[in-house]
């Protein structure tokens, strides 16, 4: 099954990744990492296709995907 | 290598070459065109490459990056282009890059004149551009010593990682003379250079750059900086005194002025007038200490400053003498050549002031 | 599908250092930077390629390109890349510019590595102001776009018109691949790398000077969240910045 990886001190929560993804598999979080940022994570992580969408968008270069 | 009559512009071209260099990023400006033509045409020859930039800012940029790649390379311009190449020059030292430099200095300020001055000693030993840092400046009076001195530099370039800057002028850069100019140094001697980026290849990247955005990083920067600086004073004085043993008056002046001054010493002295001549060859690091000390081992009783300049040279002239002897300054700005006659009148109390020649 | 026959379908490219970006969050930078490094791994190019950073937010660009890199005065990068270009004419080398840093005052410097034909590769980008400094207007800012110097928008009569430098390049004969992307969504994305691949492919090939103006966001000045950014990339800056091959006179099928 198709999965992404997120790291979350890379992430800053610009929420682009959730935009993206045409499964809705990411959402915001509520964890707060290093630097301040909310890091998203993986809400539906049985929806993904692994079309890595998600790691096209990421400025932050912290979504890995498999499939 | 034999000795041939050479304009002193070109015999820069030919030195640099012996010296391993075979990059030059050149712009047009009187009176040093003949160097980029020379090169234009020799470069090619020795497997080098010669550029004419769109700028002068875009040419001393060009010599960043060649230098940053490990290579021997050079620009030359005059005045309002070294005035164009300050941000470069400052980058250069910032990023610790060898290169060699030359003005061949017109009359200024603004567009100025074609004709030679030396109205370019502020900006070249105290620093045109921004920051805390020094080129290395060498000022030859004739040119052979032009075509040593330019040899020499790019070896003090790779010695200290940074701009060496030979400080001529239109006469020095327009006269021709006999010169010998050493076999071209061997390639293969000229030294290693690990730091340079010419591609990370089974070694970690390397980068040339000079921001330093943590203040503890610069200021630790600028130590290391200003260490090298101690060190050239230490290692890299230059300095001539000619006829100043007995000297009572002692004229202080470098490059082509300081030419003319020998003559003035020769025919004072034939005229019984006690003579003498102090010439700094580096202009920075400036003699101090020598000069400080011929005036108190010979007992000079007054010094003389003499440059094509409304002063600039004088300002170093009294840090070194520190007012234990009167010291004037006898300027000849704006592309004025004095000539011996009307410096010795001068001396001699005939009258004669600093600025314009009375026609 | 087990998970033992998985495969890695979006890592981290090798030409991109460890280091995380200090971008805002959002900023397509980032973007760009992984397009980057994703054309030098495809080619093979890491060992042998030169980065000549620029003046702007991506000064720090030679933190995170994981190959030797040199920062280049504001403006400059296209004449220190040229200085290496003539010592390494067998390395690859490459700009990566701001629209301040190249179009404005650098706009000598890019415009005659073009004519010159210079064969490096330049990646601009162009978010339409001045981002490290804190959102002034740029050449390339639009009519009426409100910058912290065109505090009511900007007016033509007194700050003139914003400047298609793609284009401008374009009437040169020295360039042999110039084109515009965008980074708005996924699809723009993946064509804007298949373009800066195509740039190292023309400088691999010889063939002259490469540029890819890449449009990118810049949600802290424009004042919106990143996701409305990239609307406002697609819907108005791409309207007057027109994505496409300006010129492809390389002999390369498209990569």
């Amino acid at each position: 099954m198709a999965r992404i990886v997120i790291d979350a001190e890379r992430c800053k929560g610009c929420l682009l990744c959730c935009a993206a993804c045409p499964k809705e598999v990411i959402g915001p979080g509520k964890d707060i990492n290093s630097k301040g940022y909310n890091p998203v994570i993986v809400v539906l992580p049985e929806a993904c296709t692994g079309c890595a969408l998600c790691a096209k968008m990421c400025p932050d270069v912290a979504i890995r995907v498999w499939r | 290598m034999e000795r041939r009559l050479m304009k002193g512009n070109e015999a820069i071209g030919e030195a640099a070459i012996a010296a391993g260099c075979r990059y030059f990023f050149g712009y047009p400006i009187t009176p040093q065109n003949e160097l980029p033509e020379y090169m234009a045409r020799r470069l090619p020859e020795v497997g080098g490459v010669y550029l004419q930039a769109e700028s002068e800012v875009s040419a001393i940029n060009m010599v960043y990056g060649a230098a940053g790649a490990g290579a021997r390379v050079m620009t030359s311009s005059s005045s309002p282009g070294i005035s164009l190449k300050q941000e470069g020059l400052s980058y250069i030292a910032g990023a610790e890059l060898p290169c060699v430099v030359v003005n061949m200095v017109r009359g200024g300020p603004g567009l100025g004149g074609i004709q030679p001055a030396q109205s370019d000693y502020f900006q070249a030993t105290k620093g045109g551009g921004h920051g805390d840092y020094h080129l290395l400046v060498l000022a030859p009076a004739s040119v052979q010593e032009l075509v040593n001195l330019v040899r020499e530099a790019f070896d003090l370039a790779d010695k200290y990682r940074n701009p060496v800057m030979i400080l001529g002028d239109g006469v020095l850069g327009q006269m021709m003379e006999p010169v010998t100019i050493a076999d071209p140094v061997p390639v293969a001697s000229l030294p290693a250079k690990p730091w340079a980026t010419t591609g990370a290849q089974d070694r970690p990247a390397n980068l040339i750059n000079s921001l330093y955005i943590d203040p503890l990083e610069l200021s630790a920067h600028n130590a290391k900086l200003i260490a090298k600086y101690e060190r050239m004073a230490r290692e890299e004085l230059r300095f001539e005194r000619y006829c100043a043993d007995d000297a009572e008056i002692l004229l202080v002046a470098y490059g082509i002025t300081a030419r003319i001054c020998r003559t003035v010493v020769d025919l004072g002295r034939q005229a019984g007038l006690k003579l003498g001549l102090f010439r700094p060859i580096s202009l920075f690091p400036f003699p101090y200490a020598p000069l400080a000390d011929l005036i108190a081992e010979v007992g000079v009783n007054k010094v003389i400053c003499v440059e094509m300049s409304a002063g600039q040279l004088v300002e170093d002239v009294r840090l070194a003498v520190e007012g234990r002897v009167p010291t004037v300054l006898y300027g000849y700005p704006g592309g004025v050549v004095p000539l011996p006659a009307e410096i010795l009148s001068r001396i001699k109390g005939e009258g004669g002031a600093n600025g314009v020649r009375r026609s | 599908m087990s998970a033992g026959r998985e495969r890695l379908v979006a890592g981290y490219p090798e030409s991109l250092t460890e280091q995380a970006f200090h971008y805002c969050p959002g900023c397509t930078h980032g973007i760009a930077h992984r397009l980057v490094a994703e054309a030098l791994d495809a080619l093979g190019l890491r060992e042998r390629t030169i980065g000549v950073a620029s003046v702007g937010c991506s000064v720090f660009a030679y933190n995170y390109f994981n190959c030797d890199m040199q920062q280049a005065a504001h403006g400059r990068a296209p004449a220190v890349a040229t200085g290496i270009k003539r010592v390494l004419p067998d390395a690859v080398v490459f700009t990566y510019q701001g629209d301040g840093d190249l179009a404005s005052i650098g706009t000598a410097e890019i415009v005659h590595a073009a004519a010159r034909g210079e064969n490096i590769t330049v990646i601009f980008i162009n978010n339409t102001n001045y981002g490290m400094t804190g959102g002034q207007m740029a050449p390339t800012t639009l009519i009426g776009q409100k910058t912290t110097t065109t505090p009511l928008g900007r007016v033509a009569e007194n700050n003139g018109y914003p400047i298609r430098m793609a284009e401008m390049l374009a009437t040169l004969d020295g360039p042999a691949y110039i084109a515009r992307v965008s980074l708005h969504n996924a699809q723009a994305v993946v064509q804007a790398g298949r373009s800066i691949k195509k740039a190292f492919q023309a400088q691999l090939e010889r063939a002259g000077f490469s540029m890819v103006e890449v449009l990118s966001t810049c949600p802290t000045n424009w004042g919106m969240t990143p996701v409305k950014a990239l609307e406002h990339l697609e819907k108005v800056v791409a309207e007057y910045y027109r994505v496409g091959v300006l010129v492809d006179r390389t002999k390369e099928v498209a990569g």
